[in-house]
């Protein structure tokens, strides 16, 4: 067990490292400027700024000491776009609130997505069967910028206690966490699905039954925790994309989560936020990644060998 | 169902003196001298204040701020300002003469490593411009002196009738000495921590409380503000909401007390759904298409007439935008006492005459171009219908070429562009804040155009000390810029927005620089 979760760690950090030079030199060689504004940047206030950012040294000893920087004072600079606010301040500000918007939307994705997989499973090929498989591939299809809006106009309006958008009552959260979990539950109950099916038509299951084990226990005891293993291999990398935020959701509901740092960081040229939220989102996913290969080994005592 | 329900945000902030502004996005920080545009200046303005203050009914007009009086000398080019004593910074140290003094230096500062934004604002007075550049050492030779703690005197280059609408301006508002200098040098840029919360020491109406990223910046009222009795509010709470239609929803949901914008589809339905909360409010603005006359075609002042008579201003106006903007016939918008040549209006007869004398019988041969615009859906709908203008009025065809912001900016510094749609909003109410731009090389012209005549009267009228004489002088100089058409103007920006009707003493500004220190919230 811990030489696999040592070896996890080092492929972890091997990606990470690969992850961040690539995208060093990618946002670097993408058109656009960071400092340009609205209101023309002279030369002089071009180079000055480059000289602030450190900007106008050659590529390669920037990058050197970008990870400097980090290795020797944990510093991951300064934001090009919003100045003045050090990129770790921008990140430890936002992530605990994409953090619990997406927990909440995950939890109700898995209470949504299994049960109705389960239940589609059950009653393949029948009615209930199709009704779940167009609930699910409707929340695929039907993106949260359209969702979002119709629930500012068709809940939040009506309710007296729903805000349509903003972060600063705890009713604030239930929306963007009810769009946002539409996605998750949808791929669930379609592995779900698979991976029931599967399970079911195995001869254990058969012989469970014709031992006469109630159906509702065969399903639980003996059918689900297999069957959820395509379902628990998704949920980690899934679980670390959802509470790095979503551009459109937190757009939409004005959350102030990462997802806009992701996209904004980008259009603006904010190299150090991009890298910064790229270094932080290739750790995580390192991490969930481990916790769902634990998981899986937790479930399925074949896995434990290897 | 009454137990679930419960008060709205605005029912909340009604009651605690809140004013709730839409306020369009992040601001990309808050030291006057180190950012340039409307939604910082927006915040800057009711925490900061200047020498003079806006009348929040009438435009062209000063109320004293930090002075308490101003007067000039005949010629307009010395004005003395007598601060008022009872002026404090928040933190209750007094602002003085000195402070002012400061501030001009330090947005003047040659430093090559201080990235001021926008320190053109002070070259106005003279000899700014020159140490600025460096080309003088000692600030000294600035003119602008601290006769003692509470008077200012300020020499200017010429003579500026207009000195107190432009200290209006954030460029001109002083900055706490004391306490720039305790978070760093004159000159720390972005690594000063001055200006965050905790740190912040301003001389406004309001102070700042709350700092979130992304989420809201709250103000509060400044009990040292040296006319406090004069301020109703309470507090003020600036919503970065990037998402219009978020915004008109949140508006609906009594969330907000005055939007940043209206998107223009929705402007039926608001108009609609809330007749007397909308406001479509003149606004010195021009939307217009820069071109790029460094290559052909556009080198050819006749193809560039042609293009620019050839946009049916007024289609654009009512069809696309719906927001009561008006065809612009001039760049300047007419304001004031300044009377805009009237130049550009829609007419494909003549369009297609110039078009044939400068060589283009069929547009068979004419080269392949295109119009250069943001990512926007308003800018593309904009482009869209350009495109059709011209194919139809002129049978050309014009490729649509959308860049997001960054690289939008980039290609126009960069001159790689044949028509790059853009505007400008008016910094103060004069004719110069539109035209000094496109002087050879100004930093925002872009458009490779110069005329030594052009600016020949510009340098004219900054030496003429009467009015109407120097508005005829700045009118003849438009009209050198409007017939070569290096700009092709589009139309005059309005403002869009809901205000709710509790919020009173908010009345039509065309620079839209509402002074919050008169703002009430009416209860009813």
């Amino acid at each position: 067990m811990l030489k696999i979760i040592l070896s996890r760690i080092a492929q972890t950090l091997v990606v990470v490292f690969f992850l961040v030079t690539f995208t060093f030199f990618a946002i670097r060689a993408i058109p656009g400027n960071p400092f340009a504004d609205a209101k023309a940047t002279s030369p002089e206030e071009q180079a000055a700024l480059e000289a602030y950012y450190g900007l106008d040294r050659p590529k390669i000893v920037q990058y050197f000491n970008y990870w400097k920087n980090i290795v020797t004072k944990g510093d991951f600079g300064d934001s090009l776009s919003m100045k003045g606010r050090k990129v770790s301040t921008l990140i430890s500000e936002a992530f605990p609130v994409s953090l619990k918007l997406g927990f909440l939307s995950l939890l109700m994705g898995i209470g949504l997505g299994i049960p109705l997989g389960t239940i589609a499973a059950l009653y393949h090929n029948k009615l209930p069967d199709y009704l779940a498989m167009i609930v699910a591939m409707a929340g695929i299809c039907v993106v949260a910028f359209v969702l979002g809006p119709i629930f500012q106009v068709n809940i939040a309006r009506p309710l007296q206690f729903l805000n349509v958008a903003g972060w600063s009552r705890s009713s604030d959260i239930i929306l963007p966490a009810i769009t946002l979990c539409f996605g998750v539950a949808a791929y669930l109950a379609r592995l779900t699905r698979g991976g029931m099916l599967d399970v079911l038509s195995q001869d254990y299951i058969r012989s469970a039954r014709a031992k006469g084990v109630k159906p509702f226990n065969v399903i639980t005891k003996h059918a689900l925790q297999p069957a959820l293993m395509p379902a628990v291999t998704y949920l980690g990398p899934a679980f670390a994309a959802i509470i790095t935020g979503s551009f459109v959701v937190e757009n939409i509901f004005l959350v102030p989560g990462m997802g806009q740092h992701f996209v904004l960081g980008v259009t603006s040229k904010d190299y150090n936020l991009v890298l910064g939220l790229v270094l932080f989102y290739g750790i995580l996913m390192g991490i969930a990644n481990l916790i769902s290969d634990l998981a899986l080994i937790f479930m399925d005592p074949k896995l434990r060998k290897g | 169902m009454t137990s679930c329900r419960s008060k709205s945000d605005v029912q909340i902030a009604n009651e605690a003196g809140i004013l709730i502004v839409g306020n369009s996005n992040e601001p990309k920080g808050l030291d006057p001298h180190l950012v340039s545009g409307v939604l910082e200046s927006n915040i800057i303005r009711a925490i900061f204040e200047g020498l003079c203050v806006e009348d929040p009914a009438k435009d062209g007009s000063s109320l004293p701020g930090v002075a308490r009086s101003w007067k000039s000398n005949a010629e307009f080019t010395e004005w003395i300002f007598n601060l008022n004593p009872e002026a404090r910074w928040s933190d209750g140290v007094p602002v003085t003469a000195h402070d002012f003094t400061f501030s001009f230096q330090r947005l003047l500062s040659p430093d090559p490593n201080w990235p001021a934004k926008y320190s053109e604002m002070l070259h106005f007075i003279k000899n700014a411009q020159a140490y600025n550049k460096g080309e003088i050492k000692d600030f000294g030779e600035v003119g602008v002196k601290a006769l003692d703690d509470f008077t200012l005197k300020v020499n200017l280059r010429g003579p500026i009738p207009f000195l107190p609408e432009i200290t209006k301006h954030y460029t001109w508002y002083p900055v706490p000495k004391h306490v720039v200098l305790k978070h760093g040098e004159m000159n720390t840029a972005f690594a000063s921590p001055w200006t965050r919360p905790g740190n912040i020491v301003s001389n406004g109406p309001f102070k700042l409380k709350e700092w979130k990223t992304n989420h809201r910046i709250e103000v509060v009222k400044n009990p040292e503000y040296w006319d406090a009795e004069t301020v109703s509010l309470n507090g003020i709470r600036f919503l970065p909401i990037s998402n219009y239609y978020t915004e008109t929803r949140m508006f609906g949901d009594d969330q907000l007390h005055v939007t940043y914008s209206i998107p223009s589809e929705f402007i039926p339905y608001a108009k609609e759904k809330y007749p007397d909360q909308i406001r479509q409010e003149p606004y010195v603005g021009i939307r217009f298409l820069r071109s790029n006359i460094r290559r052909a075609p556009f080198d050819n002042p006749k193809i560039r007439r042609a293009f620019a008579l050839a946009i049916d201003q007024k289609a654009i106006c009512e069809k696309i935008l719906q927001g009561g903007q008006k065809p612009a016939y001039s760049i300047t918008p007419p304001f004031g006492e300044y009377k805009p040549p009237k130049v550009i209006a829609f007419d494909p007869e003549r369009a297609r005459e110039l078009l044939k004398e400068a060589g283009f019988e069929t547009s068979a041969a004419f080269p392949d171009i295109s119009i250069l615009t943001t990512d926007s859906d308003t800018g593309r709908r904009e482009a869209e219908a350009l495109q059709a203008m011209w194919k139809e009025h002129l049978n050309i065809n014009v490729r649509i070429m959308q860049r997001e912001w960054t690289t939008y900016l980039q290609k126009q510094y960069d001159a790689d562009f044949d028509l790059a749609a853009g505007g400008w909003i008016g910094d103060y109410l004069d004719p110069t804040t539109f035209l000094e731009m496109w002087i050879k090389d100004g930093g925002n012209n872009s458009t490779g155009w110069d005329s030594p005549r052009y600016e020949e009267l510009l340098r004219k009228a900054e030496n003429t000390a009467d009015v109407p004489t120097r508005m005829g002088i700045l009118a003849e100089a438009e009209n050198i810029l409007l017939e070569d058409t290096p700009v092709m103007p589009i139309y005059w920006y309005t403002t869009n927005y809901l205000l709710r009707s509790e919020v009173k003493n908010w009345h039509p500004l065309l620079l839209n620089n509402h002074p919050y220190k008169f703002v009430r919230l009416e209860n009813n």
